[in-house]
This record gives C-alpha cells, sequence and structure tokens, in this order.
C-alpha cells in the first residue's frame, strides 16, 4: 500500500495502521476533552455561546470554559431535565447554548425535553454528549450510551454528529456552532487517536472518504473510523482493496456518497459502537433496500448490555473491532461474489 | 406600542370576553381544555393587558417581557388573551385544532404570533422560562420571564429542578403563577399526589411566595406587580383558583378538564358569562 490511497490521514499515522500498536503509539486523547478546547476557543470568538452542564463539567472538562467565562457558564446540577428545557429557553433569546452532559442522560434522561423543547420548535440548542457507545469502559453499562444515536436519529429535523478522532471534534463543534438549529454531538470517554488534523474537509452532512478502494466499503463513524482503517489496512495484505468512508454526520446521511460506494464497490460494511438498531447500519439499509441492495453486514452492539472493561478488549469482545469488521468485509465480497455468479 | 394599561374594572371585563372566547373555541373545535383555561384566565387576562410590557405588533421584540403557559393543553386561554391584544386576526379563534390552524392543540411557538415557547408536554415551561430568565441576566436586559404552572403539573420533577434552581441562579427576573385549581386529569390533586402545603414548599426552596385569591383581579395585578419589583429571588405567586371558573356546571368538576361543551352547553355558558358584565 502506498499513502496515496489514503485522504487526510496523517502520514505518521499510516505505517501504524497495520502493526499492532496504533494504540500505544499514536497521539490520542478521549474527544470529550477536544470538545472541552473547543469550545474554549469558541468561548472567545463568540459571546452568544454559553456552556450548559449538569455536574460533569470536571469529568468534560467544560470546566475550563467555566473557570475562563464564568458569566456564561451554568451548572445545573443533577437536572438534566432542567437543563435541556433552560437550553430551549436560553435559544429562544438569541444564545447558544452548548448543554454538556453523558449520552444516556441527554438522549434518555432528558428526551422528552430534547424532542419537545428542542427539535419540535427547532431551537438552536447543541446537546454535547459524551460517553458514547461502550467506550466508557469501565463505568459499565449504566453510563455507556448505546442507544442515544438510534433515539436522536428517531427525532424529526434532529442533525447528529459523531467525529472520529480528537481534531475533528474540534471541527465538528465549531460547525454545529455555525448551524442553525438542534445538534446532537457524541463524544467518546476513552482515548482515540489523533488520525487527521484541523485541514480536514469538515462539512455537516458530507461523508468523507479516507481510503480508496473497490472491492468493499467501510462505512463508519466515531470511534470505529480508526478500527475500519486498521481492517482495512490487514484486508489489503489478502488483496482487497477496502475504501473507508467517515460518516461523522449520521443525520442527515450523505446519501449521495453511500448510493456511490455501493455502484461503484459493490458491498457495504457499516461500523458503530452504537446498537445495531436504528442507528448508521440502519440508516444506510434504508438507503440501499430502496435504491441498490447490495450485500451489506452491520457491525454495532448486537442487542446486548455491555460489561465494565478495558475500552479495546470491550470493542473486541462485543464484536466491534478491526477484526470483527475485517471478517465481514470478507463476507460481504463473498456475497457478492456469488450473487455474480448466480446472475452469470 | 401598548394602549394605557387596564383599571381592575377593564381587566374584569376583559376577562369575561376572554372567558367567553375559550367556550366559543373549545365547542367550536369540539375538544379542548375547558376547565384549566377557565383558571387561569384572569391571571393571563391581567399579563397581557396590563402587567406585561410587550408590543403585539412586533411579537419578537427582543425586550418584551415573556409568557409561558407550562400547562400547555389551556392554550384555549393564552389563544384568547393573544387575539384580543390584537397578535392575530380574532376569526382564527374559530380554527383551533384544524388542519393547517396556527392554533394547535398545544402551544406551538413556529406557527402562533406571541407563542414566546411550545408547550404542552409538562414541566418543561418552567425550565424554559428560568433559561430565558438567566440570558436577561447575562444579556443585561431588564425583560420579565412570568409561567404559569399547574398544580397537577407540579408532580412533574423537572418543576421541583427548575425550582431549585431559580433561586440558585438569583432570578429575581423570573415569576412563577401556580394555577392551583386542585383538579387533575384523573381527580382530584389532593387525593391523586397533592402538592399541599404549595405555600411552604416554594418558601423552603427560596422563592417570595404571594398567596392570592386568583380570581380576585385587584390581587392578582397586585401580586404580579409586586412580583415584577421584587429583588433578590423569584417569586411565586400561589394563585388558589377555581377549575372552570365562571361556567356553573364546570366549576370544580373534573370532566371538565378535557372535554368540549356542546352548542347548548355553551350558549348556556355563554349567557351565564355574560350575565356577570351587564
Amino acid at each position: 500500500m502506498t499513502i496515496n490511497h489514503y485522504h487526510y490521514l496523517r502520514p505518521e499515522i499510516v505505517p501504524m495502521l497495520a502493526s499492532d500498536d496504533l494504540f500505544a503509539k499514536a497521539e490520542q486523547q478521549p474527544t470529550r476533552y477536544s470538545y472541552a478546547e473547543a469550545i474554549l476557543e469558541l468561548g472567545e470568538k463568540n459571546s452568544k455561546v454559553v456552556v450548559l452542564d449538569a455536574d460533569v463539567s470536571k469529568s468534560i472538562k467544560t470546566s475550563a470554559f467555566a473557570d475562563k467565562f464564568p458569566d456564561r457558564s451554568f451548572n445545573f446540577g443533577v437536572a438534566e431535565q432542567n437543563m435541556m428545557a433552560a437550553a430551549a429557553g436560553m435559544a429562544t433569546t438569541g444564545l447558544i447554548p452548548f448543554a454538556t452532559t453523558y449520552a444516556v442522560f441527554a438522549s434518555m434522561r432528558a428526551l422528552d425535553m430534547v424532542r419537545n423543547s428542542i427539535h419540535y420548535p427547532q431551537l438552536n440548542v447543541k446537546i454535547a454528549a459524551s460517553h458514547g457507545g461502550i467506550t466508557p469502559g469501565p463505568d459499565g453499562v449504566t453510563h455507556q450510551g448505546q442507544e442515544d444515536l438510534s433515539i436522536i436519529r428517531a427525532i424529526a429535523n434532529s442533525t447528529i454528529i459523531a467525529p472520529a478522532d480528537p481534531p475533528t471534534t474540534k471541527l465538528a463543534v465549531w460547525a454545529a456552532a455555525e448551524y442553525v438549529g438542534p445538534v446532537y454531538l457524541s463524544f467518546t470517554r476513552d482515548p482515540v487517536p489523533a488520525i487527521f488534523d484541523l485541514n480536514y474537509p469538515f462539512k455537516i452532512g458530507k461523508a468523507v472518504t479516507i481510503r480508496d478502494g473497490n472491492d468493499a466499503t467501510i462505512i463508519a463513524l466515531r470511534d470505529l473510523v480508526v478500527q475500519s482503517l486498521v481492517a482495512a489496512e490487514h484486508l489489503s495484505a489478502k488483496g482487497l482493496n477496502v475504501r473507508v468512508i467517515d460518516c461523522h454526520t449520521l443525520k442527515p446521511l450523505d446519501v449521495e456518497t453511500v448510493l456511490a460506494a455501493a455502484v461503484e464497490t459493490g458491498a457495504i460494511v457499516t461500523a458503530e459502537n452504537n446498537m445495531f438498531y436504528g442507528g448508521l447500519g440502519s440508516a444506510v439499509a434504508e438507503v440501499l433496500v430502496e435504491n441498490n441492495p447490495i450485500p451489506m453486514k452491520r457491525i454495532g452492539v448486537r442487542d446486548t448490555f455491555a460489561e465494565s472493561g478495558p475500552y479495546l478488549d470491550l470493542l473486541d469482545k462485543y464484536g466491534l473491532s478491526a477484526k470483527h469488521i475485517a471478517a465481514a468485509v470478507e463476507e460481504v465480497i463473498a456475497r457478492k461474489k456469488n450473487t455474480k455468479k448466480r446472475i452469470a | 406600542m401598548s394602549p394605557k394599561p387596564m383599571s381592575v374594572k377593564e381587566l374584569e371585563q376583559m376577562a369575561v370576553i376572554i372567558r367567553c372566547d375559550i367556550i366559543d373555541m373549545i365547542c367550536t373545535a369540539a375538544a379542548g381544555h375547558p376547565g384549566g383555561s377557565l383558571s387561569a384566565a384572569d391571571v393571563v387576562t391581567a399579563l397581557y393587558f396590563r402587567v406585561m410590557r410587550i408590543d403585539p405588533k412586533n411579537p419578537g421584540w427582543p425586550d418584551r417581557d415573556r409568557f409561558i403557559l407550562s400547562k400547555g393543553h389551556a392554550c384555549p386561554v393564552w389563544y384568547a388573551a393573544l387575539a384580543e391584544r390584537g397578535y392575530f386576526d380574532k376569526s382564527h379563534l374559530k380554527t383551533l385544532r384544524r388542519m393547517g390552524s396556527i392554533l394547535q392543540g398545544h402551544p406551538d411557538m413556529r406557527k402562533t404570533p406571541g407563542i414566546d415557547m411550545t408547550a404542552g408536554s409538562l414541566g418543561h415551561g418552567l425550565p424554559a422560562g428560568l433559561g430565558m430568565a438567566l440570558s436577561g441576566k447575562l444579556q443585561q436586559k431588564d425583560y420579565h420571564v412570568f409561567v404559569v404552572i399547574g398544580d397537577g403539573e407540579s408532580q412533574e420533577g423537572s418543576i421541583w429542578e427548575a425550582s431549585m434552581a431559580a433561586p440558585r441562579f438569583k432570578l429575581d427576573n423570573l415569576t412563577a403563577i401556580l394555577d392551583y385549581n386542585h383538579l387533575q386529569n384523573d381527580d382530584s390533586v389532593d387525593d391523586i399526589m397533592p402538592i399541599h402545603p404549595a405555600v411552604d414548599k416554594w418558601q423552603a426552596f427560596g422563592w417570595h411566595v404571594i398567596d392570592i385569591d386568583g380570581h380576585n383581579m385587584a390581587q392578582v395585578v397586585a401580586a404580579l406587580e409586586e412580583a415584577k419589583s421584587h429583588q433578590g429571588t423569584p417569586t411565586m405567586i400561589v394563585a388558589n383558583t377555581v377549575k372552570g371558573k365562571g361556567v356553573s356546571y364546570m366549576e370544580n368538576v373534573c370532566e371538565w378538564h378535557g372535554k368540549a361543551p356542546c352548542q347548548e352547553e355553551a350558549d348556556q355558558a355563554l349567557e351565564e358569562l355574560r350575565r356577570c358584565v351587564t
């Protein structure tokens, strides 16, 4: 493989993809911290930006925003419903509130507020949700937001962004602040490698092809983007040329890019650290089944709760790591070949 | 901007007109919530025709006082007040709950001029009003936020989250009015899940509490004006009210929480109401 197969990746990342020590060597941090950095910079530039917390500001590090902009920081205590509806009220006056908590609380504890007081009136609230997926490894199931993407996707007019790494998380936060309307942002509790840099062409709703290939396509979001790159790199040793798409915006889905991948590669695997109902896998399947039903497989949390454990071990145990993605790709490529044989 | 604020006498007359509008529109729609609309009518009338700084010709005026009917199902009272105040033509009242109407079954801020916050799911309006009041403080604007909450609604936990937060943030630009009519959808509030003693509860949470007869217009006006000038803490006006107030067969009858009068019943109601002003 040459570097030309990749787009926007940091050059030093590419050789690490084939080795086993990517997570040991690469520069990395939890994307919740990248959110906190981005909001701090945003606070300087935009006086309309306010940050609302619910007693996890030290965990997410939005406490730094509170230190720097005490007047524009509001800690609601352990009261997510109040925080979300208050964010809605603030947005009616022209402020841009970032309501910050963990995914399980943002999407479930306060869901009624998120639906009825934020999305129904389409108020300009940004919901910043850390601890997405089963990544809050050691915290266990109560703090593992494995349904939020599916739940928020079911709400009309929702926009959902789940950036892959620290730099694109910052770009996502800044893009969300520019966008007028509700945006749900998803971050990781655990560290993920910085695979891109700030020159990444981040645009809400526009998926990015980050690795070229024609044998199959992996469409991934958030922390499974890097796992998908590792999977693709391993498959290249078997002579398979796999496209990888960073689908950072789950909704609105970039249908054009998905359908182009379907036509050009003929087989698709989706990869998300989220329940495999209603999230990215479902979104892509809906588009394919109505337009071009090619072989497809979903990588996601398969209708189970996870458990406490180290991040990478959990990905492995629950079928979300690079080896599972690679196996799924081989499966869809085999199905693609069988289909062709049948037709012939 | 605003016509001369109404006298108590004029407000009493306007409240009758608004009650008649409520009966008319719910009867025409053949659905809606008359009981809780009628109980809140005096408070809402006082707000829109005397207390609030508003401009019906400019509903989005950034410096306006805000109003939220947190108990959104009682929106006929809100729609009637907005129509009578000139936010939109009164002919819209006949379209309540119809397809394509600007007047939804529960308030929609994107469809109705003058609606400051979408409401309907209970327990949202007080937190949303708290957010508006926080914005006012941050942006150094002197508008006041008024929120009417229900007594049944006060069983929602989010009401108490907001009740804790408002004194914490020293929101003296926020006033809540409890429409304490003692009835909810299923039965009496006291039987289902009492909020008694309401005055003590909000006092203990750090609110300035004013206990009034919510149908005595002089008391209503005095309490709202006191709340608007009170400093340091938010104000809770516990407005003791009668569900279905003004219509004899609806008063204190739980069934009229969410039932529309037929034409005959509506005619009787209108006759009773008009008798009060003549």
